[in-house]
């Protein structure tokens, strides 16, 4: 008894070993993946980073260059630019929309009833809305001869300033970005605050927390890692920035200029001016320093989340 | 805030369109047999016929269609609206860099002409028979489209630049007369702003083949190319005339007697239809697109007028040219020779071209219709019943000597656009956007391989 019980895993391990190596059926059910993400995401990405090493002339056709386009990248004044506009912009963007995410988080979890459904799906609702039609409704909420900014500065007889002026364009977008992201956050965090135990409040309770105590030393630090989650998303997708320019630009008054953020240069750089090849090793260049920041974040979050535990 | 998947899914959508355009490109031979392009935007009236994809925006262009398909049994025109100018642009030159997906025929803008030619992405149309209509238009008009004795698109309207204005608010703010020179608009700006009134005209940035024109009236020379010493090209941007026309109107921006507003754009045109721009320097064909934006009509009807565009030195007076187009056959196009025919006869019957300059869409460069006395004694509805084609526009373009441009067209004019945004904001003057403008540009043309002389 005590030797077949002692044999049989033993057997199974070694048929499931060998089925592992012998069988290629797992492979089947991978597959319809692989096909897809090898077609759209593998075979563009080695496409591109061939098309960065050569170079491309009106008037001299096109030629190998190795490594040039990327130190042209970072020395081009247009990308730095760019990059530098996206990182400032991550920097205020970031905080905010997680300040606004966890504070009406916060709030939900505290409230029940219908008034707190009807409040979840009204701060959730503009990230249902497609970002394109969103910077499209912006525009005309922000226009400067009928959207409603200037109507209601008619009224009071003054001078509404225009959001996506130049110096204005930062806090237009700043306001569009956080309007629709927030509430995509805060299901998240929501979330994460409701898979947490109510035993643990009750304990707290009775250890005499009051509510706000609770909320910050239990509730914020027991949803870190939603938080951190958001932070990487957001970070990501900030520094992407690329839509809501891009579909607000015609309206700007060029404010949005053709290397407004690196995402929106690559794209000119391309489909404007025909340089596929250096718009590729802008994208990779772009690609390398969203690693780096993101690496950068990981290593500098895994620290303080030490701390919480 | 996924932005990517968003970008990729763009260029996908695109790169898909694009090869559904095309889709006649790999059939090869002559047309019967290649696989007929489908999604038109017109109705196809002989079915059976070989069919040629045509890219335009016309505002009128779905009846110049349908009068070319009536009036042929050979062949048929199916029509796709890529896009007003610089977004046609941008698919033509992505389909020539995919080597796939550009339509047979393309409408496109003079100043377009050489950065496509440069490219080997257009046909040289004189062995098909291109020489046979040339007797159709003035020299300075057939010069545009040629390279020597190559032609490389067949035109059909120009763009002559005068000055739209707006009778109500002269009367209002006792302006007797139009400006006749720059110092004059200046001035007759600074009286209208002084009384209250609304600002003289616009400085958009997005129009930046306006400001070239208007430096070229100055007597500026940006650029001298020829395709057939296809290295060099001379730059010649921080000349005194370019410096002079962006300083005027930086001045004047900064006095706020001109706005800073991008124009075509949906506020631009409301500040139009409110009378909140006493002019507009414009081209010929700007009517017929005011027109269908919904400016003129109402309350505003017959409010519009037209004079001559203002001189900066009026007893030697130049005339400037902005936009009007040609229908080129890209080297994509499978069966070349009925392209070409394609080319030739669109736009180029008589109903089409009554059409197209009754509603101002175009300015017609076909002789036969410049020459007539209808077309020459016309009572323009838009401008309230003024002769404007004998006043103003005929003879604007009878002087228009025509303009070279450089093979990166595009780029300059973005560089441009920047350099007038900047300005806008008093972020630089005139002077220093023309300093710029030059390193920029010669910078740009040694990347790509020119020799900047």
């Amino acid at each position: 008894m005590i030797d077949t019980l002692r044999e049989a895993p033993s057997a199974t391990t070694v048929r499931t070993r060998r089925r592992r190596a012998t069988r290629p059926t797992g492979w089947l059910f991978i597959l319809p993946f692989l096909i897809v993400f090898a077609a759209f995401l593998l075979a563009p990405l080695i496409y591109a980073g061939y098309l960065s090493l050569w170079t491309k002339g009106l008037a001299t056709g096109t030629t190998f260059a190795g490594f040039d386009n990327y130190t042209r990248a970072f020395g081009d004044p247009s990308f730095r630019k760019g990059l530098w506009f996206v990182l400032k912009f991550s920097l205020v963007v970031i905080p905010l929309q997680i300040v606004v995410a966890l504070v009406a988080a916060l709030v939900l979890d505290e409230v029940t009833g219908r008034l707190a459904r009807f409040s979840r799906l009204v701060i959730f609702l503009p990230y249902a809305v497609p970002v394109v039609l969103g910077a499209l409704m912006w525009g005309f909420l922000y226009s400067a001869s009928f959207g409603p900014v200037e109507q209601i500065a008619t009224a009071f007889d003054v001078r509404a300033p225009f959001l996506l002026s130049q110096g204005n364009i930062f806090y237009g977008l700043l306001n569009v970005v956080t309007w629709q992201w927030s509430g995509y956050y805060m299901i998240i965090i929501y979330a994460a605050l409701r898979s947490i135990d109510s035993s643990i409040y009750e304990a707290a309770r009775i250890d005499g927390a009051s509510g706000r105590q609770i909320a910050f030393r239990i509730k914020v630090p027991m949803v870190s890692s939603a938080l951190v989650l958001i932070l990487i998303f957001s970070l990501i997708g900030t520094l992407q920035f690329f839509t809501e320019p891009q579909i607000l630009g015609p309206i700007a008054n060029g404010s949005v200029t053709p290397d407004f953020t690196p995402n929106i240069y690559a794209f000119n750089l391309a489909f404007r001016y025909a340089q596929f090849n250096y718009a590729s090793a802008i994208s990779f260049s772009l690609g390398f320093v969203v690693f780096l920041a993101v690496a950068i974040f990981m290593v500098a979050t895994r620290k303080r989340g030490s701390i919480f535990t | 805030m996924r932005r990517i998947p968003v970008a990729l899914l763009a260029t996908f959508t695109l790169a898909l369109g694009l090869s559904a355009c095309g889709s006649d490109d790999d059939g090869g031979g002559s047309g019967g047999t290649a696989a007929k392009p489908t999604n038109c935007t017109n109705k196809i009236v002989k079915e059976d016929a070989p069919r040629v994809l045509v890219w335009a925006w016309y505002p009128n262009m779905a009846k110049v269609v349908d009068n070319f398909n009536n009036q042929h049994t050979d062949v048929q025109v199916c029509w796709t609206n890529a896009g007003q100018g610089q977004p046609e642009y941008e698919k033509f030159q992505t389909a020539i860099s995919a080597k796939k997906g550009a339509p047979d025929v393309i409408m496109l803008e003079a100043d377009q002409l050489v950065g496509f030619e440069i490219q080997d992405a257009l046909v040289d149309l004189a062995p098909f028979g291109a020489n046979d209509v040339k007797k159709n238009f003035s020299e300075g008009a057939w010069k545009d489209v040629s390279q020597g004795e190559a032609v490389y698109a067949i035109p059909v309207d120009g763009g002559p630049m005068a000055l739209i204005y707006r009778t109500d608010v002269f009367k209002k703010y006792g302006i007797t007369s139009p400006p006749k020179t720059w110092d004059e608009y200046a001035q007759q700006a600074a009286k209208v702003k002084a009384a209250g009134g609304p600002v003289f005209g616009d400085f958009g940035s997005n129009v930046p083949a306006v400001t070239t024109a208007l430096m070229i009236q100055k007597g500026a020379v940006p650029f001298v190319y020829d395709l057939a010493d296809k290295q060099n090209i001379t730059v010649k941007l921080d000349d005194q005339a370019t410096k002079d026309v962006l300083t005027y109107w930086g001045e004047l921006v900064k006095k706020g007697l001109v706005g800073k507003e991008d124009q075509f754009t949906t506020d631009y045109i409301a500040g139009m239809v409110g009378g909140k721009y006493a002019t507009y320097v414009s081209a010929a064909w700007a009517p017929g697109y005011l027109t269908g934006s919904g400016v003129g009509a109402g309350k505003d009807k017959g409010k519009f007028a037209v004079a001559p565009l203002p001189q900066w030195d009026p007893a030697s007076p130049v005339s400037v040219n902005w936009g009007g187009s040609a229908f080129a056959v890209t080297s994509q196009a499978a069966d070349k020779a009925l392209a070409a025919k394609v080319a030739m006869g669109i736009y180029a019957d008589e109903a089409s071209l009554e059409d197209g300059w009754k509603t101002q869409t175009i300015f017609p460069l076909n002789q036969g219709v410049l020459k007539s006395d209808e077309f020459v004694n016309a009572k323009v509805d838009f401008f309230g019943g003024q002769t404007a084609n004998k006043d103003v526009y005929i003879p604007a373009e009878n002087a228009y000597k025509g303009a070279v441009y450089s093979p990166f067209t595009v780029y300059y004019y973005a560089q441009l656009q920047a350099q007038i945004v900047k300005i806008n904001a008093g972020k630089t003057t005139g002077e220093q956007a023309a300093v710029d403008l030059q390193k920029q540009i010669t910078e740009y043309a040694r990347s790509q391989g020119f020799t900047v002389r």
